[in-house]
């Protein structure tokens, strides 16, 4: 398992998205991956992308008007 | 056997629509969206302070959860140039290449399902609803310069153009597809209501910035200042915010017009010279274009006039290289007269 970083700040919808989507696709199950956003739309539209592709998110927290995301790489993530 | 369609999904009623019809006849679907960079969804409200608490979601995203099919955003910033710079059909509204953006996103699509070993494409255009890209005699257009040809299955409105291969191979009934023509969103709404969604969004002309007048004219413009149709991924994002001033041909300020807005444009002062008012409350200004030194002068007096010190004698403002060197420079804030009309893009 590998543990990963994706800063997406400064990007607006849905570049955080398109990002977290290659990423993930390069990662393998079980691996987890760390994204950090400033556009407020990443609280709606990363969790929907985890639910609609059968990802984990692990927690997601908003701390200096950053929002960061933690999800686990399930099953078959292509 | 399961057939499997891939359909563009806008985000909007139409293609939530289709997929649904689609996935009532056992075929199985899942959706491509694609990003040209233009694509109006929630960025000035991600911006602007003021828009903070306003609901922000991707739509796209949105209606592949309520379909329950998986979605893939595929970023074509680069490749959507060319469609931008030279549309073969010519423009829609404003700077909108409608028709020759319909085929460019099939024809993406096409290579996609090819690849991924899927049989056919699905739209939710529907005969009439668009002037230009959703006419009787331009949907065939974007079938042949697609090279989709026969592949392409538009459910709402199957009934009135010919048989497609799904059709004709018996993978969807026709029985079951709908007529939908013209602009009017009715037959849509009931269908919607039937199949019990609530909540869908409805852009008003479309999802793209490239269908906003004022929009066209700053990209426009901005084409006339560096003599040729060139745009990078920021030159769009910034065309979004602030106010755009264009004393001189040579260069433009971009103002911010309120604190989310500077917020954003701080992000870019290692790319661009910036000004900001310190004596009084006020803008962060980005400089794009070549200016000379005594211009720097003009340009802060414009800046000042924007500031909590406009009627002020002197206001103070801070002149920043992109290396982040600095200097301090005080003006006289430039009277509302002097402004002249034709400089604001």
């Amino acid at each position: 398992m590998s543990r990963a970083r994706l800063d997406c700040r400064r990007l607006l919808c849905p570049m955080p998205v398109i990002r977290v989507q290659d990423k993930v696709a390069k990662l393998q199950p079980g691996d987890e991956l760390e994204v950090v956003c400033t556009d407020p739309g990443t609280m709606q539209d990363i969790p929907a992308w985890c639910r609609i592709n059968g990802h984990l998110l692990l927690n997601q927290q908003v701390r200096d008007d950053e929002y960061i995301f933690h999800l686990r790489v399930q099953g078959d993530p292509h | 056997m399961q057939r499997k369609a891939v359909a563009l999904i806008s985000g909007g009623l139409d293609s939530l629509l289709a997929v649904r019809v689609m996935q009532d006849q056992g075929v199985y679907v899942e959706g491509i969206n694609f990003f040209t960079g233009f694509c109006v969804e929630g960025h000035t409200h991600a911006i602007r302070k003021k828009d903070q608490k306003k609901l922000k979601r991707n739509n796209a995203l949105w209606c592949a959860e309520q379909l329950g099919i998986k979605l893939h955003i595929i970023d074509i910033v680069e490749e959507y140039k060319d469609i931008v710079f030279n549309p073969k059909y010519g423009y829609g509204a404003n700077l909108n290449p409608c028709l020759d953006c319909k085929i460019f996103m099939v024809k993406k699509a096409r290579e996609w399902m090819e690849s991924h070993d899927f049989d056919f494409i699905i739209t939710g255009e529907v005969v009439g609803q668009r002037p230009k890209s959703q006419r009787k005699d331009t949907l065939p257009v974007v079938q042949k310069d697609s090279g989709i040809d026969d592949r392409l299955l538009r459910p709402l409105c199957a009934k009135n153009l010919p048989e497609t291969l799904p059709e004709r191979e018996g993978w969807v009934s026709r029985e079951k597809l709908y007529d939908f023509s013209g602009r009017s969103r009715k037959p849509q709404m009931a269908l919607a209501k039937q199949f019990g969604f609530e909540d869908y969004a409805q852009p008003a002309g479309g999802c793209c910035f490239l269908t906003d007048a004022q929009y066209s004219v700053k990209l426009q413009d901005l084409w006339k200042a560096r003599g040729d149709k060139q745009y990078e991924m920021d030159d769009i994002m910034l065309l979004k915010v602030g106010r755009h001033i264009r004393p001189v041909p040579e260069y433009k300020l971009i103002i911010s017009r309120e604190e989310g807005e500077g917020k954003f444009l701080q992000g870019y002062r290692k790319q661009y010279p910036s000004l900001k008012t310190t004596s009084h409350p006020g803008p962060l200004c980005l400089i794009d274009g070549d200016f000379a030194e005594e211009q720097i002068e003009q340009a802060a007096r414009i800046v000042a006039r924007y500031s909590q010190g406009k009627n002020d004698p002197e206001v103070e403002l801070e002149f920043r290289r992109t290396d982040g060197e600095t200097r301090s420079i005080k003006v006289q804030p430039l009277p509302p007269h002097e402004l002249k009309k034709e400089w604001v893009v």
